[in-house]
């Protein structure tokens, strides 16, 4: 299949020059340290290019340096928005090379700690959005002060479960280190209530708001052959009209015994990819309350507790595993060779997949536009960069 | 002995005041829009940040002076001024009460609504001296919305004008001694808002804040400026919320008028003009930005038609009925 050539358009335009305009690394709305070299006439962007790589921290070198029990840690800092997910990864590749077997309580832990930094991540996304659209001083503020209060919710359960709040290290192979502590189901039922009714909150004061509607509807459309064609994931894609979620397609970590549905919207425009995010705060929120529902009690790791970092061996063999993500498809490429350390790794980051989309869908649009695509696609440069 | 003192004292007393109310509007937008977010807002500078505001002007006094070295010196110094003059301007020819006020001229509507369009000669000032590429964007786009809104600006400014039949500010805010004009049968309700938008918008605020856009254009004009020039500018933008406000309060919400002795008549004008401008606060903080070509074409598509329609329905309606103020 040939991808498709970004798209370069041309207006009839008889002006001396094109206006060459940085956006970033520095930028308000940058979501992080990316650049996009924007041409411009006028108002309008007819070109742009993406320069990433300003947040590259070495992470796959770094992880042949640590042991299976250090990584995790570390790991959660590629996407330092939805930590629990790329922790995720990197133990399910190495659970199987291993083929090691997971304890039912801790497969549930997993899924209610994966499915609130959903929420979490969401939440961000959410507020940031709009605070590219309605500026810093203006409506969007008011939303991100909003998310943020309800995504402190959040990371105060993190907090009394992990001891962090930001960078967890809360997956390791075989199961999950830190059992539930005493009260934390029934503060997590009701922290979820109340997200479920802010939420409405949130629909009401955008959807029904026309200036949101104008600056999102028919912008930044992604027909459902491109979105395939670019590879992107998660809510891109949803939002483009294809209905594929790992959770879905290829369960795991007990996925297959929670009900919920995975919206899809067709229209791919800015204003599809919000709502398909919309919809899994409820699904997510829906899964959470079932996995507190069937929480079944048992150990959780099958694994001894751990007495030495380099206590974790893999056999040799190598294995992509892949979680969805809040972003789409987080994916980890690991080759063990017997020791305590991975031979090599490998990530598959959403958002740099998801990236490149940008150059096949900016050009057309006006540079306020710019911001708001950029901030549908979602972007976190950790996880871009790596 | 006084008389030849006064022309130089009472601009001075009045110039004063507003620097006043301006300085502290900025901690009750503040503090307004930190209760809409669920926060408090400033609270550590004095009793409930009461000094917050004086606070800031010294931090800002203190700053540096930073000059691109690209920058067209001249027009960029002079830019900052250009821009908070006509904005200090639109307060001459406001009645504070009865016969209280800088000069009360007989064409005193016209006097504001072209003093405060020329504050676009300092935007554009400022954008070009600033040689910055956001900047310069910026510029492009306040003269854009600058000028599509001006128009409707006047024209829902003019529907007072004829149901008072005067343009003296003062006959207008006395005009509206039996009935104010915002509960004038449907014209009076439908002018009002069409000022509240085209005020927003020539005003440069959020959701129609274009110019500084700062999650494209980073600070847009603003962008190179620092310190006392950064103040000057961000004066000037609030002087014109101000003054716009005032100019709402008297040409639909009867300026002075209230219960109470006649000496409480300023208190009421100020605190009409605060509803209108809590108001225009609320829009701000609840509304994502709208692009610059939805707002071009709301302007000249909506608004423009819609106010000259109101206009000329209201002429009708004046003509009937015969002018209900004088």
């Amino acid at each position: 299949m040939t991808i498709a050539a970004p798209r370069h358009v041309e207006l009839d335009y008889t002006g001396s020059e094109r206006l060459t305009m940085n956006m970033g690394p520095q930028h308000p709305s940058a979501h992080g340290v990316f650049r996009a070299i924007l041409q411009l006439e006028g108002e309008t962007v007819v070109g742009v290019d993406a320069v990433i790589g300003y947040l590259h921290r070495c992470h796959e070198k770094l992880a042949e340096t640590l042991t299976y029990a250090q990584y995790p840690s570390i790991a959660s800092k590629t996407d330092y928005v939805a930590a629990m997910t790329s922790e995720f990864a990197y133990v399910r590749a190495a659970e199987m090379i291993g083929k090691i077997e997971v304890p039912k309580r801790a497969q549930y832990l997993r899924v209610i700690a994966a499915e609130l930094q959903r929420v979490a991540s969401h939440l961000l996304w959410l507020g940031t959005w709009c605070l590219d659209m309605g500026g810093a001083l203006g409506g969007g503020a008011t939303i991100f002060l909003y998310c943020i209060r309800e995504r402190e919710m959040i990371l105060d359960l993190f907090e009394s479960l992990v001891g962090a709040r930001l960078l967890y290290g809360f997956y390791q192979v075989g199961g999950v280190r830190y059992d539930l502590p005493a009260g934390w189901v029934d503060t997590c039922r009701q922290t979820v209530d109340v997200i479920d009714t802010r939420i409405d909150e949130y629909q009401r004061m955008l959807e029904d708001n026309p200036f949101f509607q104008v600056r999102t509807q028919g912008v930044g459309v992604i027909s459902r052959e491109l979105a395939q064609e670019v590879g992107i994931a998660g809510p891109l894609l949803r939002g483009s009209g294809v209905a594929f979620d790992i959770r879905r397609g290829e369960p795991y970590s007990s996925y297959e015994d929670f009900e919920f549905r995975v919206p899809v919207e067709t229209s791919g425009d800015c204003f599809g990819r919000y709502k398909v995010r919309m919809a899994e705060f409820r699904e997510s929120l829906t899964i959470v309350r079932q996995a507190l529902d069937r929480l079944p009690d048992g150990p959780i790791s099958s694994r001894p507790g751990l007495k030495s970092v380099a206590q974790t061996r893999i056999p040799k063999g190598e294995a992509y595993a892949r979680v969805e993500g809040a972003r789409g498809e987080v994916g980890c490429y690991l080759i063990a060779d017997g020791s305590a350390k991975p031979y090599r790794m490998k990530w598959r980051g959403a958002s740099f997949s998801n990236l490149a989309i940008l150059p096949h869908i900016i050009p057309g649009h006006k540079v306020a536009d710019v911001v708001a695509i950029m901030g549908s696609v979602d972007p976190v440069f950790g996880e871009v960069d790596r | 002995m006084t008389a030849w003192l006064l022309p130089f004292l009472v601009p001075f007393i009045v110039m004063n005041a507003i620097l006043g109310i301006v300085t502290y509007v900025t901690l009750l937008e503040r503090k307004f829009a930190a209760r809409m977010q669920s926060r408090i807002g400033p609270y550590r500078v004095g009793p409930h940040g009461l000094l917050q505001p004086i606070a800031d002007a010294i931090k800002l006094m203190m700053k540096e002076d930073v000059v691109p070295t690209a920058a067209d010196r001249p027009i960029y110094n002079l830019a900052p001024i250009v821009f908070v003059l006509p904005c200090m301007f639109i307060f001459a020819t406001i009645p504070f009460a009865p016969g209280l006020g800088v000069a009360d001229l007989n064409i005193g509507i016209l006097f504001f609504l072209a003093v405060s369009a020329m504050e676009i000669v300092g935007l554009f000032m400022a954008g070009w001296g600033s040689n910055n590429k956001y900047a310069m964007l910026s510029a492009m786009r306040a003269v854009n919305q600058v000028i599509s809104y001006d128009l409707p600006f006047i024209f829902s400014a003019l529907t007072p004008v004829l149901l008072a039949g005067s343009l003296k500010l003062s006959d207008i805010a006395a005009a509206q001694a039996g009935l104010w004009f915002i509960f004038y049968p449907v014209i009076g309700q439908l002018a009002f808002i069409a000022f509240i938008v085209s005020t927003v918008a020539s005003e440069n605020r959020a959701p129609f804040d274009i110019l500084e856009a700062e999650s494209e254009l980073v600070a847009g004009f603003r962008v190179e400026y620092s310190g006392m020039k950064f103040a000057l500018i961000q004066l000037g933008e609030y002087a014109h919320v101000i003054g716009a406000s005032f100019l709402g309060a008297l040409l639909f919400l009867g300026a002075w008028a209230g219960p109470g002795p006649e000496w409480l008549g300023p208190v009421w004008f100020l605190i009409t003009a605060m509803l209108i401008f809590l108001l225009v606060t609320w829009v701000r903080w609840s509304f994502v930005r709208i692009r610059v070509d939805q707002i071009l074409a709301l302007s000249w598509k909506a608004l423009l038609p819609s106010t000259l329609l109101l206009l000329i329905a209201t002429a009708i309606v004046v003509v009937w009925r015969g002018v209900p103020g004088v």
